[in-house]
Order: C-alpha cells, then structure tokens, then sequence
C-alpha cells in the first residue's frame, strides 16, 4: 500500500527534466504587461514629492500607479491592517514600495522604476533592537507569562547566572522570487496566479483592496519554488499589486520581483535579544528563571504577534520549567516587517533556553549534555513534572529515550573524550561536539486556522483528481495527499492527480505553515475519500447481492471475500446507477484551544521530537569552521513517506545550520540592506553538507489520531542545526580554554571574537 | 569604414540539434532572457540574475581538439552570458537531456535519490552535472562532485541526495552524447567571418585575431571590451546599463593561449580561469586551494584571469598571488606593447593604468624555482562562491641560511587595490624565516593598511586575519600539527 512508503515526489520527473511549470513559465497572454515597484531610499520620512514623469516617458510603459490608484484600501496586512501595498506619504522602511510601474516588459519596467524623483523629509530611524528598547518602540505591548515565582525561586537557587546573548535574522532564500500574474476576466471578476502559501489570504486581500467580493477573485498556486514562510504573508503585496495593475490596465499584467528588490521588500525571520538570570542546582537543573525576549519586527504588524508568542511557547524546549518569569518585548523599527520564517519564532524561544543550558554546564563544568538530561520533563521520581508553562501537559514525551538512542548511536560519550585528545595537542584547530533535542508544537496558535478541505474527484474511468486547501512548496504534500487518498481507495499511485491549489475549487483554505499541510489536508482528502468508498462499497455489496458488510479496497481490486471487481468497472457502474462519485471532505483539528490573553490553554494537538549531535572543527586562525557529522534522530510519527520526511529533515537542518553560522543580514547605518542577494548573503553550499550525515526516524506511533498516526516534520528538523551552533561554542571555549559567549550567525568574525582574538 | 571581411550575418549557434540563427536581439540581452521569453524556453530559471545561484546553468559547447569528441562542454550561468557570445557555440539547456519520457541516467538517478524538493534549482543542478558527467570516465569522488556543483545553490534538500544521485546515475548505462555532428557544425561555424553584430544602436564585435582586436580598439576607444561577463552581465541585470559597443573577446583564439617559457608562464588575457588556474597549478600545486574556492565552476568557466586582473576590483582573488609572484602585465596598444609590474597596474580604487584603446594582453607569472615558498589563500564566510573577506598571497625565498632573501606578500580585500605589504615584507627579508620575525611582519601590516568596515567583515578582522595568514604561512613551515579545517574528519 502506498502509506509509509518512500515514493517519489509527484513532480520529480518534470523538476529534473525542466518540465514543471512555475508561474513564470505558464504561457502569458500576448498583451500581458509587466509590473515594477519603485523603491523608497529613505528609512523614514515624509514624501514631500513623487515626480513620476521620467517613469512615464521612460520606453514601454503604460502607467504608474500609486496609492491614490487603490480603490478600497491600501492594505494588505494578514492580521492588522497596517501594511500599505503602496506607501502613501510616509515611508517606513529603506526599499519599501512606493508606486507601481507597468511596462510591456519586465526590463522596461525595472528601467523605469528607477527613474523617479522623489523627495523626502527624512525622520529619526530606529533600525534595531537596542535603539527600539532605549525608545521604547512597541509595535505592541510586551507581553508577560509566568510560571511558579520565579523571583523566590531565583533567590533560594545554590547557583545563579545571568546572562544575554543575541541571534541573527534569516533570510528565506527560496529559490523563486515573489510572483504573481493577474488575469482579467469577465464580470469583473481577477483570476490570480500566484506564488503563495496562502492563497485564500491573497484572494481576501486583493477583494478588500479594490473593495469587491471574494467571490470575483480566484487564485491558484500549482507549486512554489520554495517559501519556507516568506510566502505565507508575504506575497500579498505582490498580488494585490499586480491585480491593482490588472484591473487598472483591464489587461493581464506580471510582476516578478528581482532577487535584490525582493530581499529589500519582503521580511525575514525576527531577530531576537535575549537577556536572563537563571537559578540552578548542582547538577544543572533548572530552579528559576526570568528572562526578555526581544525580537525586531519592523515597520507593521504582519504576523509578528503570534511569532513571538510562539517564541514563548517554545521557551522550554524539552526542559521542565518549575518557576519561570518571561517578558517578551515586540520591537517595532524603521526597517522591512518580519515575517514567518519555518518554525515561526519557536526556534528563537528555543535558542535561548538552549544557550542558557550551555552557560550552566560550562559554569558548572558539566557535559551540556548531561545538564541538558537533568532538565527534561517527567524524568524518573519527576513523572508529575509535566506542565508547560502555558498550561498544557506534555503527555508524548520521548525526548529522554530519543536523546539516550541518538547519543548512544553516535557514540557521543566517547567521541567526546576523543575530541578532548585532539584538542590537547591541536593549537590551531579546534573540534567541538554538542547534541541538542527538541521538542516542537505542533498546530497553528490561532486555533481557528486548524482545519482544512478537500474534494476528491473519482471520474467515470475511475481515475482520481484531488484538490485541497494546502499548497505544494517542494515539501512533498501532493504526494502525501495522493499517497492517502490512494491507500483509502486501493488504487495504484498513477491513477491519482493532484491539481493546483485553487480558492474556486476549495475556499477559505488556511496557510500551507505551521507544519500542518499533511495533518489538516491529509484528513480532509480521507474524509472526502470516506465518502465516496462508502458510497462505492454499498453499491458494490448492492451490485453482487452481498449483505452489506466489509469490503475492502485494495491494489487487487473491490473485494468482499471471494467476490472482486476492478475499482474502474465499479466506479464505471456506479456512474451508470446514478452514485456520487465525488465528495468534499473537512476537517478542524480536535482538542486545541487556548486563551490568547493569557497564552494559556492547549495550543497544540501533539509534539514532535528529535535530536542532533554534530561535531566541527574551527580554525583559530581565521575564525572559518567546518561540520565534520552530524547525526539526526528524528520522530515524524509513523511516517507516510520516509525518503520526503527524511529531506525534510535535511534540508531543515542545513537551513537551521546555515542560519546560526553563515547566513548573516547586514543593515548600514542608513538602513540599507547591505546583503540582499546571493554574493554577499551565503546560505549553506554544496560543500557545506557534513561529509558523514547520518538520518534516521526515530519510530513513534503518534498518541494522537494525527493522519495515520504520522507527525509533521517541515519545521522541526530547523532546530537540529542548532547542534552545529553549539558544537562551535563548543570549540571555541576549548580554543578560549574558559566559557566564552558567541553570538549567532557564527560567522568567522563572530568565531573569532568568541576566542578572544577580537575586540 | 571597417575591413569587409566582417559581415553583417545574424548570431548563429548549435542548439537543439542543429544550427540556429538570431537576428535583430538587442546585443545585450542575456541567454536566459533570450531562452525564457523570446523562446519560450522555460526549463531554465532565473534566480538571482547575478551568476550566483545556478538556477540558470546551461552548457555551453565550443571547438577544442583537446577534449573529447573535438568538443569541449562547459557549465556557465545562462542569467549573465549575453546572446551573441553564443556566436560559434553550442548551447544545451536542461531541455536537451531528456529524451521524450526517456529520462537520462543522471535525471533517472535525481529522481530515485528524491533529490529535488521545490524543483526551481534541479534544471541547473542537472546541467552542472551533465557537463560533469560528459567530462569524465568513472563516477566522480565526493569532492569531486563539490567542485563541480559549487555554483548551484539548493535551499530544500541539504544537498546530501543530490550528491548521491551523481554518483549512483553512474551505476546505469552510460549515455554520452554523439559529438561528431556537434564538431563539424562548430567547423563550419568556426569558417564564417568574425561576427560584427547590429542592433538596437549597438554593436557586438566578435575580433578572431589580436591585430583585428588592437585596431578595433583603437578605432573604437569608448566601446566595452568584454570577456567572461561574469562583472559586466552583472551591470545590464543589476544596474540595467546599456554597455554600448562592444568588442568580445571570446571568439580570440589567439588571446587564449597559455605558453609555458624557460623563465615564465604567459596565459593570454582571453584564457578562462579554469583554464588558467589549471596551467597555475601544473607549476606550482599551492595554487589550488585557492582555485577551487575562486568563485564557482561556472564561473571559472566563463571568467577569464585577464579579465579578473582588467577589473582591478580590490577583492578580485587572482591577484595577490599573481603579485607575490612577481606577475607581469602586458598591455597593447595598436602594435605597441609595454608591460609593467602587475601591482604598479593599479592606481587607485577602480583605476588602473590602461590608457584609452589599450587592452591587456597577457600576464607573464615567474615560474617556481627552488627554494620559493608560495602560497594564496582566501578567508571568506563561506567556503563556495563567496568574495574574499581577505585574500592573501604569499611568496617568499629562503637562502641557504634559511635567511629570507626575498619577500612578497600582498593582499585583497585590504585596500582600495590589490596592494603589497611593504612594511611587513621588510620586517622579513634579511631575517632568518623564524617566529619572532614573522611576528614583526605581523605587527607591520599595521602600518601597511587600515582595512574597511563592510558587510563581509570588520576592519579588524581583516587586520587580524591579514596577520594570522602570515602565521599560518610560519605554521605550515614549521610545524605538523593539522592546521586547515579541509583536511580534518570527524
């Protein structure tokens, strides 16, 4: 059967032969126009006066549009709506939008976009952290959880430690830019193709923009050329710009950002500040601790509420908190907004804990393995200690077994010491060993996007169309939806077609994020499939006057012991006699539910887990570091396809990894960015993989009723690279001799600062 | 006006099996541009237009009775490569592999290794290793395959099934492409005059001999003489320059040769990195390092090392070795020829000594002799394709009293130019090669550059890491200790 198996992703062969279609490669109508935004070059300031004129007598356009064009309004923010498509007098961020070229090429467009002139008032600019919190610049008030007293716990701990420690952004990188293309269709109406992750979003926000209904806007998403997140929010500004264009022009019109605008334009992953006191005991477990979290969204609201309340819920880790005390503070500043980024602020709740458990192993002179281990929740003779710090008990803990199974398969102990040898007679490179668990949530934190449709089509030759809610950005959903829907009806995986994501064909779809897609359309495509076998299996019992009974569906064909039938002459049967062969199928996951005043409840349906041990090697020289292994445990539940779950896996840990260590954004003092394209911002290369990378799933039923028990794995593999980061400060103490901080992305400069080489 | 035996002919290249003609494509439009929307070709993508993700790799076929076949095949980044530079050529794209749902073995094993997720870079993954795998005789070795996959950038997998899949394509039938019908096309294309191209108000001249080439240039000093494109492609993508008239020098034989002499080395300006770093290494292995993380293969492939050292860009990576060696420059006017040394090139940031209608000709590059230690070594955030934080390039000679009788050491990434480190290079000569006067070399470099503050690293970093190369240069003579992170394991 096709569930648990490792088939192939559904386009693999069009991917290696050319042949799948992005949306800048479907054929555009011969008249299409071709959109460019015009970029701000100020931080923050007033437009005293836009000139377009150069714009409009530059070769090939046709209009320029600005925020007076939008006919509804200009917004086109996922939650609050402070998030202009076109800024309009005031100018938050350095590259932001401020009009909208169109052109009968992409060329004449970029062209023209530059020709503007354009004044400003220029007003004071807060580009980071540090300015934010001296400013006290809210993008909305902090928020404060608090577990136990974490003031008295703090003050009867044996040990304590402060400590602070800061952690870069990321950018997504995929491969793709942003892009849409704006179809003008009859009645007023916009067909929208788009590269997003949520194209139910984009059809909302593109419907409140010219002020129409959503029915007169559809949008379809085939697949992405990678997301990651930056296309859940994200690509709204270039949808709704582009159908802004179209509806202006009555024409079709394409906007396809260039790499170094749309890494001007777009968000990133939040960076965050940390600072903290923490109280312990002798062994390193955990008494009391207060900590702030800060984190940089930028200039608007976008999702940046639940990515940091996310960071809170990931502020534990695998690790028990008994008294804790957290303020997280939501720095609005002068540059573009962050945004989702895989994981979704829980990796920057898990950073911290994470770095605070390394302090206390290297003050105490522990393994952070070891300390790591004393912390976990409901260890032997701690089994009550169960509780979040957001009120939800966590009931599938495998973290210890998973941990002692990775450590012992990677022989870490003895590595260990071997590490401890060679670094005792190497002056100049140093190797650094480090083994980290997670423990990621898994479901959206607004409870209402946990659900999902489908509609699965059986024709009358008896094969299968589906079409669902969740979007297709290389992590292999199709293919696990086929897979699903596939087993539920005993077809071979040929006779199954996974569609384009379409608002028109499934509506009010939620966001392909949060490691959902699987869960939440997965059990949409049975449902539907349910249906329709149901309905199939009556009629076949009705057709060969069997009592109705157990019949089952497999490769072999429609059975009820001895009798079978070929599923494509029942189904060619039932069309004669009048059945259903289609069906839509819903589903809302059960259980979740918390308050987002007070961040308590049950945010999350289940955990998934899994652990990495990597080993490195810097060069005290240079700063430069390698990873020599790296070895991943990891629990995706029982799993519908190993060899997708094992890429994600992969590709989520060198994602992880690129990011704590060479993936560094550069802001000038103006508030440039100073690394928007690939020469200057490096996202992990071939040569960066681990010469040794072992992966392995680590086999665990899911306790909840997930999907054929399966776990979703997009984000939590991201947080394997965090053993990279700690393996480096790992060997930068042993270079420094003492504990040494070191900040994230360890570049080589950050490397060489932690070793003392630098002021 | 110009000699009639360049004529007005359309662009003409191999492509799709036979040979194609473009006319009346502005004479900048790059190959990507021309294959996604004048064709409609759209297996090839675009993913950052600067020839540094390799979403756009194609491979390009030229003449060289060297390689098999008489054709050589070569992965270049289709998003900065301008059409008419096809001239002559061959061109596959990602659409040439497949034979209608025959897929070929390195596509087959892509597939079974599910080494594409998004699928938006595997079209340029796939062409990097097909050049590869039309290059070779056996499955490559892991670093092998690093090499030639060092200018494609995947965001999903991790790289590890990719990887794989190169390797294991090599466990099917083999299938080579039949290069006869490809060579004698290239013949006869190889017969027709120099192309002189029109369009757009532009002009593309494609010069087959370095006498045609001087009296362009000298007839014609505003026009953009053009190479590798691997900077210039950049000014039409990123900055959308028009570039004017332009003399191409890829179609110059002649300008490519790389002639070993008793005293030198001499790689004609018009030689690709690839194939100059190859004749460098051949005379002096130290090299190498720093070859393979020049950029990328891609890049090397296409880039020239005249074009490199014409740029004078203070972190282009050849030159501080080529310095420290005592490289020569020579440059032509007309029939006039002067060469100087190469450091004496560069007069300011960006400004270097050729006058108006002069071009580089060659670079003369002392060859090893006994008792010269050599070494040239990068220090960048990533060990693929990244710009030099600090480049380095060391050469010094021992005496017989392991006294150092001469010293060069120059820098990128340090100054406004490639530059040398004078003070640091006195604190050595004369002195027995030993710690205390490498540590007074060290000290120098203080007073030899105050570095910049950039995106890439921190003026004191580069000091830092400026003098602790120095070290490394000490270390690796003196000491057996391993000291690069390449040739450590877990």
């Amino acid at each position: 059967m096709s569930v648990g198996q490792s088939i192939q992703h559904d386009s693999a062969k069009l991917h290696v032969s050319g042949r799948a279609t992005y949306i800048d490669d479907l054929p555009a109508p011969a008249d299409c126009l071709h959109a460019a935004f015009g970029l701000a070059s100020c931080a923050h300031g007033r437009i005293l006066s836009m000139d377009l004129a150069p714009v409009l007598e530059s070769p090939g356009v046709i209009t320029a549009l600005t925020a007076r064009d939008i006919p509804a309004h200009n917004d086109c923010g996922p939650i609050v709506h402070d998030d202009p498509i076109l800024a309009d007098g005031l100018v938050q961020f350095m590259g932001q939008p401020i009009f909208l070229v169109v052109a009968r090429s992409h060329e004449e467009a970029r062209q023209a976009a530059r020709c503007a002139r354009v004044e400003y008032e220029a007003l004071p600019a807060i580009l980071d952290i540090p300015a934010a919190i001296a400013a006290e610049s809210w993008l909305m008030p902090p928020v404060q959880v608090a577990k136990g007293d974490a003031a008295a716990a703090l003050a009867a701990a044996p040990h304590r430690l402060q400590g602070h420690a800061t952690l870069g952004g990321q950018e997504h990188f995929y491969l793709e830019n942003q892009i849409a293309l704006a179809l003008p269709r009859e009645q007023s109406s916009l067909h929208v193709h788009c590269s997003t992750q949520h194209p139910t979003e984009m059809q909302h926000g593109i419907a409140h923009m010219l002020g129409w209904a959503a029915h007169q806007i559809s949008v379809e998403c085939r697949r992405m050329g990678g997301a990651f997140g930056g296309k859940e929010s994200q690509s709204a500004q270039v949808a709704c710009a582009a159908a802004l264009a179209a509806w202006k022009t009555g024409r079709a019109v394409k906007l396809r950002l260039d790499r170094n605008d749309d890494m001007c334009i777009t968000g990133k992953r939040h960076d965050f500040a940390y600072e903290w006191e923490v109280g312990f005991d002798d062994r390193g477990q955990l008494q009391g601790l207060a900590i702030t979290l800060a984190s940089r969204c930028g200039f608007s609201t976008d999702l940046s509420g639940p990515v940091n309340d996310r960071a809170i819920f990931h502020l534990d880790n695998c690790y028990y908190l008994d008294a804790l005390a957290v303020r997280s503070l939501r720095c609005r500043t002068h540059t573009v907004s962050n945004t989702a980024f895989r994981g979704f602020g829980g990796p920057q709740g898990i950073f911290a804990i994470e770095y605070l458990l390394d302090d206390i192993a290297r003050h105490l002179g522990l393994d952070p393995l070891d300390v790591r281990r004393a912390n976990f929740y409901g260890l032997p003779g701690n089994e009550s200690c169960t509780m979040t710090h957001y009120g939800m008990s966590v009931q599938d803990n495998v973290a210890p077994a998973l941990v002692d199974e990775l450590a012992a398969d990677c022989d870490y102990a003895a590595r260990r010491e071997a590490i401890a040898c060679f670094n005792a007679t190497s002056p100049i490179l140093k190797h650094g060993i480090a083994l980290t668990p997670v423990k990621f949530g898994i479901s959206f934190t607004a409870t209402h996007y946990n659900q999902a449709g489908a509609q699965v089509c059986v024709y009358a030759d008896g094969s299968v169309l589906i079409t669902h809610g969740g979007t297709e950005m290389g992590q292999g959903l199709h293919t696990k939806v086929a897979q699903i829907v596939a087993q539920e009806l005993g077809l071979p995986m040929e006779r199954v077609r996974l569609s384009a994501t379409d608002t028109s064909r499934v509506p009010n779809t939620s966001a392909t994020a949060a490691s959902s897609g699987t869960d939440l359309n997965g059990q949409a495509a049975l449902d539907a499939a349910r249906k329709i076998r149901k309905r199939l299996a009556s009629f076949f019992c009705l057709r060969h006057g069997l009592k109705p009974g157990k019949v089952e569906f497999t490769l072999d064909g429609v059975r009820a012991g001895e009798v079978r039938e070929d599923f494509a002459s029942l189904v060619a049967a039932a069309y004669r006699a009048r059945i259903q062969l289609w069906d839509s199928g819903f589903y809302a996951t059960p259980k979740i539910h918390y308050d987002a005043g007070s961040l308590q409840g049950r945010p999350f349906f289940y955990f998934a887990y899994g652990a990495c041990c990597a080993e490195v090697v810097i060069d005290t020289l240079t700063g430069e570091s390698r990873v020599l292994r790296a070895d991943i445990l990891h629990d995706a539940g029982r799993s519908i396809n190993p060899a997708l779950d094992i890429g994600q896996i992969e590709g989520g840990f060198m994602q992880g990894m690129g990011w704590l260590t060479s993936e560094e954004l550069v802001f000038r003092k103006d508030g440039w960015l100073a690394t928007h394209a690939p020469s200057t911002y490096k996202i992990p290369a071939v040569s960066d993989c681990p010469p040794v990378l072992n992966v392995k799933l680590y086999d665990n039923a899911n306790t909840e009723n997930s999907i054929h028990k399966s776990k979703a794995v997009g984000e939590p593999p991201l947080m394997h690279g965090f053993a990279v980061f700690f393996a480096l400060r790992d060997a930068a103490c042993a270079a420094a001799g003492r504990a040494v901080a070191l900040q994230a992305p360890a570049t080589p400069e950050a490397i060489l600062r932690a070793i003392g080489e630098l002021p | 006006m110009e000699s009639k035996n360049m004529s007005q002919r359309p662009i003409q290249f191999w492509f799709r099996g036979r040979l194609t003609e473009v006319r009346d494509v502005s004479p900048q439009r790059t190959v990507l541009q021309w294959l996604r929307e004048d064709i409609h070709a759209t297996g090839s993508k675009e993913g950052c237009g600067e020839g540094d993700c390799g979403a756009c790799t194609v491979v390009i076929g030229s003449r060289d009775d060297s390689a098999r076949g008489g054709v050589r095949l070569e992965a270049v980044n289709s998003c900065i490569q301008l059409l008419p530079t096809l001239d002559g050529k061959a061109l596959f794209t990602v659409e040439d592999l497949a034979r209608a749902d025959q897929l070929h073995p390195l596509q087959q094993a892509m597939v079974e290794t599910h080494a594409s997720q998004c699928g938006f870079c595997t079209p340029g993954f796939v062409m990097s290793l097909w050049a590869d795998y039309e290059s070779r005789d056996a499955a490559p070795t892991r670093d092998e395959i690093a090499g030639c996959l060092s200018g494609n950038l995947c965001r999903c997998t991790g790289y590890r099934p990719i990887i794989d899949a190169a390797q294991q394509a090599w466990q099917q039938p083999a299938c080579k492409m039949d290069r006869q019908p490809l060579r004698a096309t290239l013949d006869t294309l190889a017969a027709m005059p120099a192309l002189d191209y029109q369009s757009h108000g532009q002009r593309f001249i494609a010069p087959r001999s370095i006498a045609e080439l001087a009296r362009h240039c000298e007839a014609m000093p505003q026009a953009r003489l053009l190479a590798g494109s691997t900077d210039i492609g950049l000014w039409v993508t990123k900055q959308l320059r028009q570039l004017g008239d332009i003399i191409y020098l890829g179609a110059l034989e002649e300008l490519k040769a790389i002639v070993r002499q008793d005293d030198c080395t001499e790689i004609g300006a018009g030689a690709s990195l690839s194939s100059a770093f190859s004749a460098l290494t051949q005379d002096e292995p130290h090299w190498q390092e720093l070859a393979q993380r020049f950029a990328s293969l891609p890049v090397r492939n296409a880039g020239t090392l005249g074009g490199n050292v014409a740029n004078g860009s203070p972190i282009g990576d050849s030159m501080p070795g080529l310095i420290a060696l005592g490289t020569q420059i020579v440059l032509q006017k007309g029939e006039q020829l002067r060469s100087m040394a190469l450091e004496d090139f560069y007069l300011a940031y960006q400004k270097t000594a050729l006058a108006p209608g002069e071009f580089v000709r060659a670079l003369r590059i002392p060859r090893a002799v006994p008792g010269r230690l050599f070494r040239s070594w990068k220090v960048s955030k990533r060990q693929d394709q990244d710009i030099s934080a600090v480049c380095a390039g060391f050469a010094l000679t021992l005496g017989d009293a392991g006294r150092i009788t001469s010293a060069r050491l120059a820098f990128g990434g340090m100054a406004a130019t490639p530059r040398r480190a004078s003070a640091a290079e006195a604190a050595l000569l004369g002195q027995p090669f030993e710690l205390r006067s490498v540590e007074a070399a060290m000290a120098a470099l203080d007073t030899d550059f105050q570095p910049l503050d950039d995106m890439r690293a921190s003026a004191a970093y580069r000091l830092m890491v400026a003098r602790n190369l120095l070290r490394r240069l000490w270390l690796e003579h003196s000491n057996n200790a391993p000291l690069r992170i390449a040739e450590v394991s877990a």
